[in-house]
């Protein structure tokens, strides 16, 4: 289970919604440990696609460093990631499959003419052939 | 020559949780190779069936990227510290 505040998700959301028709990115930052995780904070980031960002989204190893410190300085985790997929299902493609790495976990959110829509999380099984998708819990609360 | 290879966090449990590995290696694809054969199960999240290094999968040498030195050929002496970085990629289909 991904546990998710509802002001963080809604911080997506609008990132999503900003960047339609281009795909937005950003990092997840949080309590990894056990088999729930805890998301407490997010870094929006740029979406380094320019040649194709309404359909492809890229984060350089420069900015997960920046994601690692920013989540050490808090003294949390760098936990998974988020991003669109506009006017796509919420669910991950084989080019994201191709690319992912295990252990995180990957929110994707449909947003649909600019209207986000739903939002799911996913972690790759070792094998890469596959996704095991992780419920999102949201809880009201600030961002930490 | 001993280096140090970091192990970004999605590859720990491959690596029996460490976070870094000492390893004996003259150049990076030595360190590599050697880490893959401690870690099988790293190899198929490092390598493509191709043989070659991931393109989401960087590499650094202290603080310089592979890339932008002689990739796997890159020397490393002891006291190197060898760093997988991932980069993250994806997107909707076509």
């Amino acid at each position: 289970m991904l546990i998710l505040k509802q002001s963080l998700f809604e911080q997506i959301q609008a990132h999503g919604a900003r960047d339609y028709p281009n795909e937005c990115c950003g990092a997840l930052l949080g309590d990894g440990g056990g088999t729930d995780r805890t998301v407490l904070g997010l870094v929006p980031l740029a979406n380094q696609r320019d040649d194709s960002p309404s359909n492809r989204f890229e984060i350089t190893s420069e900015d997960v460093r920046l994601a690692e410190k920013a989540a050490s300085d808090k003294g949390w985790e760098l936990i998974g990631w988020y991003h669109s997929h506009p006017d796509s299902p919420a669910r991950p493609s084989d080019f994201d499959r191709e690319h992912a790495w295990p252990w995180y976990s990957y929110i994707i959110f449909r947003v649909e003419k600019g209207e986000p829509r739903e939002m799911r999380s996913w972690r790759l099984n070792d094998d890469r052939a596959s996704y095991a998708e992780e419920g999102i819990e949201y809880i009201a609360g600030a961002p930490a | 020559m001993p280096v140090k290879v970091i192990i970004p966090t999605p590859l720990r449990q491959f690596a029996g949780k460490h976070e870094s590995v000492s390893l004996e290696a003259g150049t990076v694809g030595d360190a590599l190779t050697a880490l893959t054969s401690q870690f099988s199960d790293l190899k198929k999240h490092l390598y493509s069936d191709d043989g070659r290094l991931r393109s989401f999968v960087n590499v650094y040498v202290n603080d310089e990227d592979i890339r932008y030195l002689q990739r796997e050929k890159t020397a490393v002496q002891q006291g190197d510290t060898i760093s997988i970085v991932p980069s993250i990629a994806g997107g909707a289909k076509a």
